[in-house]
């Protein structure tokens, strides 16, 4: 055999794993659209869309999926404002400041927090979390965005840290020892060239950890309370695109307009996902071009 | 040579038929509601372990997708926690299947609050209520002044379409009522939260939550099964037509001395 059949052997070979992944990919969206699309015969796109109430069993059905949407961008925001501070300072020390034996034992610790199963977060934020947060914020009942945030804010951290930590690692060293040439100290030198340096990895592990956030299911499902009302305050129960389709999904009859209906939610959390790489992608090759 | 090759495949053919044949008369596929998933789960094992010839799987999925299934041939047996409807009839009947019912056990459905609650019974009309957002506190009932935090079940599930028939008459819940995904998930909540009501099946009622009389009536066994207790309702098992072989035999099973021991075991109501 000659070098460059074999050459090409090699490569067929590595094709077919990368073209089965696409293969999955559309054959997953084909059926998404196929299930999710008749719903649209029933009720249209806006009062999908834009209704304020989600009754899909009663006499006559209403689909809309406004409080979902937003009881999803809501509980997603709260946990980015705790995992992001959280998770990219953890990152910042365990690549710069920490020495080599703490970050040794702190980064294994930080990535087994993302190897806990979600329905373990979940149960902990139902018994533990939230009759606290009950308690100390005086409401009536603790199952709300706010202890939801509470709980995927702490199960994005592994997803920032590990990426940005990655990212910031990655910084030529040229840079800081430019930095410290030119009399920065360790501080501005992090702040002003590590950080803008590492910017793209940063945003990345950013709307990655967001990703996580808003496919989380079960730990929702558990702890967010579950009424599909349009949310006005952290503490009030909040219910998700993806508990919705969780809870409903088991026991919806196939071919029903109720089990369409869920399909197109899986449609509109495909489209939002879909979305988020893309500005993940952008963002990155952004920084990248300003780093020249 | 070609002569004994028909031979041996025409003998392969007929002893496979005969086995596909004895399979399917060992065979029974039973599926539907989650509500009564344990009992016949549990009826299934007990019965296999007597006749280990048969075979028995039993999946959830709900009472629509039971029937659904019946409807369509997949499933021998299905098991419901509501009568079938019009239009499922209608559908079997197009399809040529003719679904007979079978009583298997009672269920009741217990309302419950955090046992702290001083309100000990509710009328009907003020449980609807409750559940539409007409009334918010519990001062409005005779109890402390205090919001109500509602919780409901998913629209999907038996225990909801039962509630939804038998108290709130196909109205809707408030739409910021609280959703939990099983009965067990209710009754924790229910543990945690003072102001809360929520329903469950009866075998979920436990000493830490506080089932409440509806119409001046304690759901019991009791009066689960004199009917006086409302908000119940019977569980049943449907076949095509009177059933045959192993399917008579397991709905027999079923409503024995001995599946009905299971029924009670399970939480649930046994008819005798």
């Amino acid at each position: 055999m000659k070098r460059t059949q074999k050459e090409n052997l090699i490569k067929g070979f590595f094709c077919l794993p990368a073209s089965l992944s696409i293969f999955f990919l559309l054959g997953i969206v084909m059926v998404l659209f196929k299930e999710g699309l008749p719903i649209f015969k029933v009720t249209s796109l806006k009062e999908f869309l834009f209704g304020k109430f989600w009754y899909p069993t009663y006499e006559p059905p209403e689909f809309g999926i406004l409080p979902l949407i937003l009881g999803s961008f809501l509980v997603t925001f709260g946990a980015l404002v705790i995992s992001v501070p959280l998770g990219v300072a953890g990152a910042i020390y365990i690549s710069e400041v920490a020495s080599p034996k703490i970050k040794e034992f702190i980064k294994p610790v930080i990535e087994l927090l993302a190897g806990i199963p979600s329905v373990v977060y979940g149960f902990f934020g139902m018994v533990i979390v939230a009759p606290q947060v009950a308690k100390i914020f005086n409401l009536a009942v603790g199952l709300n965005a706010f202890t939801a945030s509470l709980i995927l804010g702490i199960m994005a951290i592994p997803t920032i840290t590990s990426i940005s930590e990655d990212a910031i690692s990655a910084v030529p060293k040229k840079f800081k020892e430019a930095s410290y040439a030119l009399g920065a100290n360790k501080w501005e030198t992090i702040l002003r060239v590590i950080l803008p340096a590492a910017g793209g990895g940063i945003t990345t592990a950013v709307i990655l950890g967001m990703a996580r956030v808003y496919g989380e299911t079960m730990t929702v499902l558990m702890v967010a309370g579950g009424a599909a009302v349009i949310p006005h305050s952290f503490f009030e129960p909040v219910r998700t695109m993806t508990a919705t389709i969780a809870a409903e999904m088991g026991e919806a009859v196939a071919g029903s307009t109720h089990f369409y209906a869920l399909f197109a939610i899986a449609i509109v959390l495909f489209v939002i996902t879909l979305s988020f790489n893309i500005l993940a992608d952008i963002l990155s090759q952004r920084f990248r071009k300003r780093l020249g | 040579m070609k002569r004994v090759i028909l031979v041996i495949v025409a003998l392969a053919f007929t002893l496979s038929l005969k086995i596909a044949s004895v399979h399917a008369e060992k065979k029974l596929v039973i599926q539907g509601s989650t509500t009564v998933l344990p009992i016949a789960q549990k009826c299934a094992e007990v019965f296999m372990q007597k006749y280990p010839e048969a075979n028995i799987s039993v999946r959830g999925g709900g009472s629509g997708v039971g029937i659904a299934a019946l409807i369509d041939g997949i499933c021998d047996v299905a098991t419901s926690s509501r009568p079938i409807k019009d239009k499922e009839i209608k559908k079997a009947v197009e399809r040529g299947v003719d679904p007979v019912a079978y009583v298997i056990a009672m269920d009741g459905i217990a309302v419950i609050v955090h046992p702290s609650n001083p309100v000990n019974e509710l009328t009907l009309s003020q449980l609807k209520e409750i559940y539409t957002g007409k009334i918010s506190n519990w001062g409005e009932l005779g109890g402390k002044n205090q919001k109500i935090v509602v919780i409901s079940r998913d629209v999907a599930s038996g225990t909801f379409e039962c509630f939804n028939k038998l108290v709130l008459k196909k109205q809707r819940v408030r739409p910021d009522a609280l959703l939990q995904a099983s009965n067990a998930a209710v009754a924790s909540t229910i543990k945690r939260t003072k102001g809360a009501i929520g329903y469950v099946g009866l075998g979920y009622l436990s000493s830490e939550v506080k089932a409440l009389k509806i119409e001046g009536i304690l759901p019991s066994e009791d009066t689960v099964l004199k009917g006086t207790y409302p908000i119940s309702r019977p569980l049943f098992m449907y076949t095509n037509g009177k059933p045959k072989g192993l399917a008579k035999d397991f709905v027999g099973f079923v409503l024995s001395k001995e599946g009905q021991r299971i029924v009670k075991e399970q939480g649930f109501v046994p008819l005798k």
